[in-house]
C-alpha cells in the first residue's frame, strides 16, 4: 500500500451554462503569449460535437491513452502510441501528431488599419492577421469553438466519435437534438495517475508532483520531441511553435500554493467546480488500468481510499503525506461526489489513465422533444405525478449510451445509478421546498436511486448552495517549507513559485 | 602555414568553442535546448525532408566515426572488394538521400510561410553550412572512389593525431580541395553546434528505452528516496 495525495476536480454539468468565463480566465493568465496563442488550457466545449482539437476523441486518428494486451495469458497496459524503440524511430516525424489546422490558425485583426487608412470611398475594414506568419488570412476557416453552441452542427456535431454504437433511430433523435438541446463539456489538464503525456515523453521532462499530484512539463528538460501531445488523449498538452517546447495546464500552482483555487475555478460563473484532496494507493494503478471497459470505473473508485480509516491514514503518514493534505482530504469535496455519492465520472477512462478530474453528467434535457406537429412536449408531462421522471431514463433524449460512451467506457448502468441518484435528488429537494410531491413517490425515488433523505439533502447543499470554503477545499500545500532545503523561501517567494524568469522565447 | 592554421589551429579552436559554447549554454541557457520542430505547422513535406535527411546522416556519421574509432576493423572491412563496392553504394545512395532530404527542408522553409515564421538567420547559416557539408561529401565520394579505404589511411591518423594532441598534418595536406573544405566543414558545423539547433544532436532521448514510464518528483519525502518513481 502506497498512499498518495492527489488535488482532484469535480465538474458539475448541470451547472455549466458554456459562457467560456474560465477560457478566458486561463488565457489571461498563462497563454497569450507568442506560440501560445492557440492555446486552451481550459476549453468548453459543446457535446454533441468533434471539440478541440477536433475529433480528440477518435484515438484511430491520434493515438492517445492507453491499450490492454493479453501478455502470457495476463492483461498488460501499454501506450497505444508506440513501444519505447518506436519513440526513438519516430523522433524525426510523429506520424500522430496533431497539427495546427486540427486546433485552428490563431489571428488577431489589422485594427491599426482603422485609423490610418487613407481617406476613400469605402469604409475601412480591419482584415484578419495571422499571428503565426503576419500575413492576411483572406477566409477564417476555423476557430476557438467554432462548433459551440452547435454552429455547422451537421458538419461537426455528426462526427463525434461518442456517436458510435448509436442506431439509426437514436441519431435521428439526435438530429431532433440538434435543434434545441445540447451540453457544454469544459475541459481542462485531468492531472492524470496514469498519465498517457508522462509515459510517452522520452526526455523524461514531464512528471507529477509527489505532494499534489500535479503534473508539469520541465521547460528546461523539454525538447520538443512532441509524444506527449500525441500520448495524451485529451489532447491537454500542447506545443508551442515559437519556443519549441510543450505546455500544459499547470493546475494554477502558484495560486494554490498561495491557498487560492486556480483561476478557472475561482472565475466560474455557474460555480460547476469543486477542487478538493483525494488518497490513493499507487500501488493499484497497475491493476485499475488492467480491468475490462466495463469495469473501469469501477476499479478507479476502489483505488480511491477512505480518508476517515485509520489504516489509510497511518499509510498515508508513513508515505509523507501532511496532516494538513489529510486534513483537506477528509473535508474534500470531490471525495463525496466521487467515492461516497458516486454521482462524478471519469471523462473516458477507456483512455485507462486515471484522469482526476470527474464529472456529474448533465441531466437535462433528456425528456423533451418535438412531436410531429412541431410542439414541444415533455414525455410524461399530462400525467399529474412526477413519478414518470423515474421511468423515463430509457425513454430520454439523449441516449443514455452516448452519455457511458462519454463518462463511463461505454457501460451504461453507471450512468443509469447516476441518473436515477439525481432523479431521487431533485424529487426529494422538491417535496422539501414545495411540498407537492407524494411521500410515497419520494420513498421510492429514493429507493430506486440508492439514497437516503440525509444523502439526498447533502447532495443538494453541495450541489446548489455550496459556500466558497465548501466549492474549493485547497490543501495547505506549505510549498515554502518544502522547497527550504534546496532554494532560500525568500528567493522562492521572489520567483512566485516558478524559479524560472527567463522570457518564454527562443534566443538562438 | 596556411595549412597548420586550417588543420590544426582550426580544429582545436572549433572544439574548444563547441565544448566550452555548448556547456555554457547548457547551464546558462537549458530553456533554449531543443529540436525546434516544425511538424506541428507542416506535417507532409517534412516528413519527405526529415526522415531521409536525419536517417541518412546519422547512418553517414555513424560509418565516419566507426572507421575513426577502429580503423584496422574498418581496414579488414573493405579489404574485400565485394564488401568494398557495397560500402561505396550503399554511402552513395545515403549521401543521395540526404541531400535530397535537406534540399526539401531548405525549399519548405522558404516556400512555406508558416515555416519561415519559425526560422532564425542562425537556421539559414546551418542549413547552409550542412547542405555544403553533404554535397561535399557526396562529391567526394562521387569523384575519389573508394574512400571508405583511404579515409582510413588520410583523415583517420590525422584526427587521431590531433585527439592525442601531437598534430601531424602530413596525412591530408596532399589531398585534392575538395576533400579538404569535406574536413574543414566538418569543424565548422563542430562550432556551430553551440549556437543553433544543433544542440539537439546531444539531447538524443536514450534514456526513455529504460526509465521507468510514471516519472514522480517528491520535494522532500521521509526516508532516503529524494526522488521515487
Amino acid at each position: 500500500m502506497d498512499i498518495r495525495a492527489q488535488v482532484s476536480m469535480v465538474f458539475h454539468l448541470d451547472k455549466c451554462i458554456g459562457c467560456h468565463t474560465c477560457s478566458l480566465a486561463c488565457k489571461n493568465i498563462w497563454t497569450d503569449r507568442k506560440g501560445a496563442e492557440y492555446m486552451w488550457w481550459n476549453n468548453v466545449e459543446t457535446k454533441p460535437g468533434t471539440g478541440y482539437p477536433t475529433l480528440w476523441e477518435d484515438q484511430e486518428k491520434y493515438k492517445g491513452g492507453w491499450e490492454v494486451v493479453n501478455e502470457g495469458g495476463k492483461p498488460r497496459a501499454r501506450l497505444k502510441l508506440q513501444g519505447r524503440f518506436g519513440a526513438l524511430a519516430n523522433i524525426f516525424y510523429n506520424p500522430y501528431l496533431p497539427s495546427v489546422d486540427d486546433y485552428y490558425e490563431p489571428w488577431t485583426y489589422d485594427y491599426a488599419n482603422l485609423l490610418d487608412a487613407p481617406e476613400g470611398d469605402d469604409q475601412p475594414t480591419a482584415r484578419a492577421v495571422s499571428q503565426i506568419t503576419g500575413k492576411y488570412i483572406d477566409t477564417i476557416e476555423a476557430g476557438p469553438n467554432w462548433d459551440d453552441d452547435l454552429g455547422g452542427s451537421t458538419i461537426y456535431a455528426a462526427n463525434d466519435p461518442n456517436l458510435a454504437g448509436l442506431n439509426e433511430a437514436e441519431r435521428a433523435e439526435l438530429a431532433e437534438l440538434q435543434r434545441v438541446v445540447f451540453f457544454y463539456l469544459p475541459r481542462i489538464c485531468n492531472h492524470c495517475l496514469n498519465a498517457g503525456c508522462v509515459a510517452a515523453c522520452p526526455a523524461g521532462a514531464i512528471y507529477k508532483r509527489g505532494e499534489d499530484g500535479i503534473v508539469l512539463i520541465s521547460q528546461e528538460k523539454c525538447r520538443g520531441w512532441r509524444m506527449c501531445i500525441s500520448g495524451c488523449p485529451y489532447k491537454k498538452t500542447y506545443y508551442n511553435w515559437h519556443t519549441g517546447k510543450s505546455e500544459k495546464c499547470i493546475l494554477c500552482f502558484p495560486r494554490l500554493e498561495s491557498g487560492q483555487p486556480p483561476a478557472c475555478f475561482h472565475s466560474c460563473v455557474g460555480r460547476i467546480r469543486y477542487l478538493g484532496v483525494l488518497l490513493y494507493d499507487a500501488d493499484r494503478i497497475e491493476e485499475a488500468i488492467s480491468v475490462p471497459n466495463q469495469e473501469l470505473v469501477e476499479a478507479q473508485r476502489s483505488i480511491i481510499q477512505d480518508p476517515f480509516d485509520p489504516k489509510i491514514i497511518q499509510a498515508a503518514r508513513d508515505g509523507g503525506v501532511s496532516d494538513a493534505m489529510l486534513d483537506a482530504a477528509q473535508k474534500s469535496p470531490v471525495y463525496k461526489f466521487v467515492k461516497l455519492w458516486k454521482l462524478a465520472l471519469p471523462l473516458h477512462a477507456e483512455f485507462r489513465t486515471l484522469p482526476m478530474l470527474f464529472y456529474v453528467p448533465p441531466m437535462l434535457p433528456v425528456l423533451a422533444r418535438v412531436t410531429g406537429d412541431g410542439n414541444y412536449e415533455v414525455a410524461g408531462a399530462a400525467d399529474h405525478s412526477l413519478a414518470p421522471l423515474l421511468s423515463s431514463l430509457d425513454r430520454a433524449r439523449v441516449p443514455l449510451r452516448y452519455m457511458a460512451n462519454l463518462f463511463a467506457a461505454g457501460n451504461e448502468e453507471v450512468v443509469r445509478e447516476v441518473y436515477r441518484k439525481l432523479f431521487a435528488v431533485r424529487l426529494h429537494s422538491r417535496s422539501q421546498q414545495v411540498g407537492d410531491v407524494p411521500a410515497d413517490e419520494v420513498q421510492r425515488a429514493l429507493e430506486i436511486g440508492k439514497t437516503t433523505p440525509e444523502e439526498a439533502g447533502a447532495i443538494f447543499r453541495l450541489t446548489a448552495r455550496p459556500t466558497y470554503q465548501e466549492r474549493f477545499l485547497v490543501p495547505p500545500l506549505h510549498r515554502e517549507e518544502a522547497i527550504e532545503q534546496t532554494i532560500s523561501p525568500y528567493k522562492e517567494r521572489s520567483e512566485t513559485g516558478f524559479g524560472f524568469l527567463e522570457t518564454p522565447e527562443r534566443r538562438w | 602555414m596556411f595549412d597548420t592554421i586550417l588543420f590544426v589551429a582550426f580544429p582545436y579552436v572549433a572544439v574548444a568553442v563547441a565544448v566550452v559554447g555548448g556547456l555554457l549554454r547548457y547551464f546558462k541557457d537549458r530553456f533554449s535546448f531543443s529540436s525546434q520542430s516544425s511538424e506541428f505547422l507542416e506535417k507532409r513535406e517534412l516528413f519527405w525532408g526529415s526522415v531521409p535527411w536525419h536517417y541518412g546522416v546519422v547512418i553517414i556519421l555513424t560509418a565516419h566515426l566507426l572507421a575513426f574509432l577502429f580503423p584496422d576493423a574498418w581496414g579488414a572491412l573493405v579489404a574485400n572488394p565485394v564488401r568494398l563496392y557495397a560500402l561505396e553504394i550503399t554511402g552513395l545512395a545515403l549521401a543521395l538521400m540526404t541531400i535530397v532530404g535537406l534540399v526539401m527542408l531548405i525549399v519548405r522553409r522558404v516556400q512555406r510561410p508558416r515555416i519561415n515564421a519559425v526560422t532564425t538567420w542562425l537556421d539559414w547559416v546551418l542549413l547552409v553550412a550542412l547542405l555544403a557539408q553533404v554535397v561535399l561529401g557526396f562529391w567526394v565520394a562521387l569523384a575519389y572512389r573508394w574512400g571508405s579505404d583511404w579515409y582510413v589511411r588520410t583523415a583517420v591518423p590525422w584526427l587521431r593525431s590531433l585527439v592525442v594532441l601531437q598534430p601531424n598534418i602530413q596525412f591530408v595536406t596532399a589531398l585534392p580541395w575538395v576533400v579538404k573544405l569535406h574536413m574543414l566543414g566538418g569543424f565548422v558545423l563542430v562550432a556551430l553546434f553551440p549556437f543553433t539547433r544543433l544542440v539537439h544532436v546531444f539531447t538524443v532521448p536514450v534514456t526513455y528505452l529504460w526509465r521507468p514510464y510514471q516519472v514522480v518528483i517528491w520535494n522532500r519525502r521521509p526516508g532516503p528516496a529524494g526522488r521515487r518513481v
